[in-house]
């Protein structure tokens, strides 16, 4: 036990950590805060912004604090006049060279930047100079580039390059000219990008940041012409709190519904419900490919990033997809058909809205593939993030609203459709309803342990009728292509996969509140917001999701059954091998 | 393929064959023109030099005379150079037109050809190699090969010991013994820190791996220097040869030389050495019937300065972005691809061989206590004999600028010397008695770096010569730290200032400030050292920097935007000539009137003062 510690001192104080800890993770542990900019624990460990300096005795030079690692007898100070002038000089540099518009900045309040202007009590610019200039890039339906804000940290390259090994971006040209950049320096929208947003999360200024489209939600919710509905997905409610001071993980669905409805919102849906359907139209489709042994594995559909990365990377596999929409697409389409018929209202008035935790399906909304009869499933897509920011500007004291619940006649969902938030969740509910109807039974056993929990690659053999089905859930791209190598190399027999393209899945996905870097590294935040939803749904009265009396109401009264004609036409989509650079020719 | 008998005779035969080229008593009838191949005098068409000699040659059906390729002989402002050995004459400045007159009267008439004898500063007549100044304080370990032998042949590498260091290494020593024996010898990095070399074999050979590399590092980038491009071009095998042996001691079967791309006849030179060496099964398994292995391979680094720090280097042998990496660790325990690596460069390699042959204890007899042996240096600037010297350690920078170097051409005064290139610093004339060595150099706020020195007489301005440097290390930052990528940017911006009369002196104090921290917080030794160039000049011209902010003046007028132009009322006589040839009409003034310029006005471009007849505009 002993040999496993190190003993150092740290600014006076003895500390004994675990051998191999950092000087940095040291001095947090015996209180004290070094600051850091660079730094992402587990995806960008550089030491470029050099905020983190500290002397150590004997050393030549400042020690790399969030990178170096701990000696026995090692004596640190982070506070000497010589680091504490040093540190103060670099960030007057960073600062220097980043446009300093705070007021009007997205990240005003949750920047890592302006805390750390704060912390170390910067009150001028010493050494002001020449500016870089970068073009805005905003032609992505998803992410905002400014790298006017750029202060190179590099967080967002590690996030697309090491997390999600998509490489959308990485740093071009040297020195001062050096910028986060594409190939040939083409908009994000025409390279590689799979729309995740993991580098929005990654990044600690407002330099990346998702296109925002509150203002035509605004519009429309003004306009009295318009039939303005509005879905929730299942992993909102387990963070939008954070938004207002609330502790990470709360269930803010009661108090989301009541803001949505003060916002004007003429029905306030839950995209759970359309989770539910999802689970059927899939868990059939998997029920009759597993039986017939068709294109096996069947990967899950739901996580539009995913899809994306697929259809660039991977379109031989294409036929394993699953055809279902993902459960606001399905929800959409149901709300613009069967819900506009039963209400009697014009479908062209409607305008549906999806509060999402993800900024893909900002692009995925827009796709082709989702209109049905001209009109597209879903009108507008705005993040966790955004709705915040509606909810602010409308005055609403979020923490003192009285909780409500959803509106009939489709505010219905199950516990399955709950836990589509997190990875491994969207396997567990199909999974409950395909043992239902393989078994033709109403089986009790419905927690399937094996694909919950933090874990990139969850790899696991569950029983279903006398039948062993090999299943993996992974998340996260670079997972994902490991689990895409193993198929198409004939290495795994998988007969069911589920691909969440953010780490953690949708909880953690792009359109979340963004957490800094110390927070990141202190609390495992997928955890608490997963463990919100699995709350939910353990305390769901109906956790499968072909009991939803809704659904049982819908398929009787519309759909008929899962893959009917109509349910293909609605809920169901194709995908196409895409091109991972669209480059025009000048 | 030869075995160690074949090489062994090689060097015997070859060995006599050659004796005239180090020999000036040599007993033989032969003559060999060897005409120098160096960067400088390549540039100069000594190709074409040689292609001549051989084709006179061959016309008058000339025999025991053989024309061949060297490596650079050092006196490069006298190149092309060629020198007809044994009787060691040098001609200079020789033009491909030169050599029918050289064939004639030298070769087949027997006397010399007065008009091209290289001149000693002095201005008399040199009649052999040895008689210059330029080489009498000079000591050639590292460059030893470079103008006695082809480079381009192995035989005559062998001739000259070549591979015998590596043969005694396998046959007569355990690498602890070869590690003891480089301690023994105080050999340091000739890159530029210093670091004992023998040590860091020893730490590289203590690390267990599966794999492990040696690397060279040929990414030679200072302005002006050309040390390592010289022994690449002049002697590749010496490298290829001491790098072996590193692999035997530290236990690694495959090197990797990083060179520039900028260079490339030391690529193609270093291509055939290695082609050469593996033709004879010098290079590849079973060497010289023993269990050791060692291969090489050529990398070239597309023209980052960076990336000749060393893990900037690995950065870019691994195929990624030149950047550097947070050290510790160290190379030697995770170096290329994560294993061990042990990275010297070009010039101390070129001392191994020699160690091993002659001994740590002849080696360590040369230099001063904590620097041993020589280092070469590319000499430039304003001085006479510009060129490359190699001296022993603890040459005074007055000797090699005044007796090596011929002092400083038209009667102008010494006013600072640059060692390390962009990552040194300025020394002035009160340090001039100051022994090159490591820890002298690093004293007076410069350091030895990879051996650049560059002399400055009194008209440079030393304002000006650290924007020079910044302007480098700004367009050669990598990008990946804060302080160097936006600090060096904003110290040059100060610069700039300072040189356009914008300056203030609290400009003075922000400069030395950032350089300071920048010098602390930068990742690696680009940054750490971007800063010394200032401070240093700072150091000992501070008053300069003061006239340029305070004064809005440049002693020098090398900082065109401080020089002010004035028309002498005294000496002016209206002829009107400055107004007539002004561009901008900047001078104002009626008929056969003194004229007056507009201050507004002027550019500066000194047009008046070239096209006044009475010099009354100074």
């Amino acid at each position: 036990m002993e040999e496993n510690l190190v003993t150092l001192t740290i600014d006076g104080i003895e500390v004994k950590v675990k051998k191999g800890t950092t000087i940095l993770e040291a001095a947090r542990q015996a209180g004290i805060d070094i600051p850091t900019l660079c730094f992402l624990k587990d995806i960008n460990e550089v030491g470029d912004c050099r905020m983190c300096i500290v002397e150590v005795e004997g050393r030549r030079g400042f020690a790399t604090s969030c990178i170096q690692k701990v000696e026995e007898g090692m004596v640190v100070h982070t506070n000497t006049a010589d680091v504490t002038e040093a540190r103060r000089v670099v960030l007057d540099l960073i600062l220097s060279n980043h446009v300093k518009d705070c007021l009007t900045c997205t990240r005003s309040g949750n920047c890592e930047l302006q805390a750390l202007a704060q912390k170390l009590n910067v009150l001028n610019i010493e050494f002001p100079g020449e500016m870089t200039k970068h073009e805005i890039d905003d032609l992505s339906p998803s992410i905002v580039r400014d790298f006017n804000k750029c202060i190179l940290c590099r967080r967002c390259i590690s996030a697309c390059k090491k997390v999600q090994k998509v490489g959308a971006i990485d740093c071009i040209n040297r020195g001062f000219e050096s910028c986060v950049s594409t190939v040939g320096n083409y908009s994000l929208n025409d390279v590689n990008c799979t729309n995740c947003g993991q580098c929005i999360q990654a990044c600690p200024t407002g330099s990346l940041h998702e296109k925002e489209t509150i203002d035509d939600v605004w519009v429309k919710l003004k306009d009295p012409d318009a039939y303005v509905v509005v879905q929730t997905a299942p992993a909102v409610r387990a963070a939008l709190g954070e938004e207002f001071g609330m502790p990470i993980g709360t269930n803010v669905t009661g108090k989301m519904i009541t803001a949505l409805k003060r916002l004007g919102f003429n029905k306030v849906f839950d995209t759970n419900t359309g989770a539910d359907f999802t689970i059927m139209e899939e868990a059939h489709e998997f029920v009759e490919r597993f039986k017939e042994n068709d294109n096996l594995p069947m990967i899950t559909s739901c996580s539009p990033g995913w899809v994306k990365y697929i259809e660039m990377n991977y379109p031989e596999l294409l036929p394993h997809l699953s055809t279902c929409k993902s459960p606001h697409q399905m929800f959409g389409a149901l709300v613009k058909t069967y819900f506009a018929k039963k209400e009697e209202i014009d479908p062209n008035k409607i305008y549906m809205v999806s509060v999402m935790p993800c900024i893909a399906k900002k692009f995925e909304r827009q796709r082709a593939e989702m209109k049905n009869d001209g009109l597209y499933d879903v009108d507008n897509v705005i993040t966790t993030r955004e709705l915040a920011r509606m909810i602010k500007q409308a005055n609403l004291d979020f923490e003192k609203l009285e909780d409500s619940s959803f509106d009939n006649p489709m505010g219905e969902a199950t516990g399955a459709a709950a836990i589509f938030g997190t990875t491994g969740g969207v396997m567990e509910a199909a999974l409950r309803t395909a043992q239902d109807i393989l078994t033709g039974k109403t089986l009790d056993k419905i927690d399937f342990e094996q694909v919950r929990g933090g874990d990139g690659i969850k790899r696991a053999t569950v029983n279903i009728a006398g039948k062993e089905v090999k299943v993996v859930a992974a998340s996260g791209l670079a997972n994902a292509q490991k689990i895409m190598e193993e198929i198409k190399n004939g290495e795994a027999d998988y007969q069911f996969v589920e691909i969440m393209a953010c780490p953690g899945g949708c909880v953690m996905g792009g359109g979340q509140p963004i957490k800094s870097s110390k927070i990141r590294s202190e609390v495992d935040v997928r955890a608490l917001r997963a463990n919100c939803l699995y709350s939910i749904d353990e305390k769901s009265t109906i956790r499968k999701s072909h009991e939803n009396p809704i659904l049982k109401q819908i398929y009787a009264e519309y759909l008929e059954e899962p893959g009917s004609y109509r349910a293909h036409k609605l809920l169901h989509t194709h995908y196409n091998e895409r091109p991972k650079y669209n480059f025009k020719e000048n | 393929m030869k075995t160690i008998e074949e090489i062994k005779e090689i060097r015997k035969n070859k060995r006599e064959e050659l004796d005239l080229r180090v020999n000036t008593k040599a007993d033989t009838r032969e003559k060999h023109i060897l005409v120098c191949h160096g960067t400088g005098c390549t540039s100069s068409k000594s190709p074409r030099i040689l292609e001549n000699f051989k084709k006179i040659i061959k016309e008058k059906n000339i025999e025991n005379v053989r024309v061949i390729m060297t490596g650079c002989f050092g006196l490069c402002a006298k190149g092309p150079i060629v020198i007809i050995r044994p009787e060691d004459t040098f001609y200079s400045n020789v033009t491909p037109a030169d050599c029918e007159e050289i064939i004639q009267t030298h070769i087949i008439e027997g006397n010399r050809v007065e008009r091209l004898l290289c001149k000693d500063i002095d201005g008399s007549l040199v009649n052999r190699l040895d008689e210059l100044n330029f080489y009498k304080k000079q000591k050639r370990i590292a460059l030893k090969n470079c103008g006695v032998i082809n480079p381009e042949d192995i035989d005559e590498y062998i001739a000259f010991d070549g591979y015998k260091a590596i043969e005694k290494v396998l046959k007569e020593m355990t690498p602890d013994q070869v590690v003891d024996e480089l301690k023994k010898s105080g050999l340091r990095g000739r890159g530029g820190a210093g670091f004992p070399t023998g040590k860091k074999w020893e730490i590289t050979k203590g690390y267990e791996a599966d794999q492990k590399y040696v690397v060279c590092n040929a990414d030679e980038g200072d302005p002006g220097a050309f040390m390592d491009r010289s022994i690449l071009e002049g002697d590749p095998h010496s490298v290829l040869e001491s790098m072996m042996i590193a692999g035997y001691t530290i236990g690694a079967n495959k090197g990797y030389i990083y060179v520039r791309a900028e260079y490339p006849i030391a690529v193609k030179r270093l291509q055939k050495a290695i082609e050469q060496a593996r033709d004879y099964g010098i290079l590849g398994k079973n060497i010289f019937g023993t269990d050791f292995e060692f291969d090489i391979e050529i990398r070239l680094g597309a023209g980052a300065f960076v990336c000749g720090e060393e893990t900037a280097l690995l950065e870019s042998i691994e195929g990624k972005r030149g950047q550097p990496r947070i050290k510790p660790p160290f190379p030697a325990e995770s170096g290329l691809w994560g294993k061990p690596t042990l990275i010297n460069n070009v010039e101390t390699y070129a001392n191994i061989t020699r160690i091993i042959l002659n001994g740590s204890e002849w080696y360590s007899s040369i230099g001063t206590e904590n620097s041993k042996g020589t280092k070469v240096f590319a000499l430039g600037g304003n001085v006479n004999n510009i060129g490359l010297v190699e001296v022993p350690m603890g040459t005074t920078l007055r000797e090699i600028v005044f007796d090596i170097g011929g002092g400083i051409p038209n009667g102008r005064e010494f006013k600072a010397a640059q060692t390390g290139g962009p990552s040194g610093g300025c020394i002035p004339a009160e340090h001039l008695d100051t022994p090159i060595d490591y820890e002298s150099l690093k004293e007076i706020g410069s350091m030895m770096g990879s051996g650049g020195l560059i002399v400055m007489d009194n008209t440079k301005c030393m304002v000006s010569l650290a924007k020079f440097y910044l302007e480098f290390t700004v367009s050669e930052s990598c990008g990946k730290c804060t302080p160097c990528r936006i600090g060096t940017k904003r110290m040059l911006e100060i610069l700039e200032k300072l040189c356009s009369g914008q300056g203030t002196e609290n400009d003075i104090y922000r400069l030395e400030k950032l350089a300071v921290n920048i010098q602390k917080a930068s990742v690696c030794g680009l940054g750490q050292s971007a800063p010394n160039p200032v401070l240093s000049t700072l150091k000992y011209f501070r008053d300069e920097f003061k006239e340029h902010a305070i004064d809005k003046r440049c002693r020098t007028n090398e900082c065109k935007s401080l020089a002010k132009i004035q028309i002498d009322p005294e000496k002016c006589k209206g002829c009107g000539l400055c107004q007539k040839h002004c561009p901008v009409n900047a001078i104002e003034g009626e008929a056969r009137e003194k004229r007056v310029i507009n201050p507004d006005k002027c550019i500066k471009c000194g047009t008046c003062l070239t096209n006044c007849p009475f010099h009354a505009i100074n």
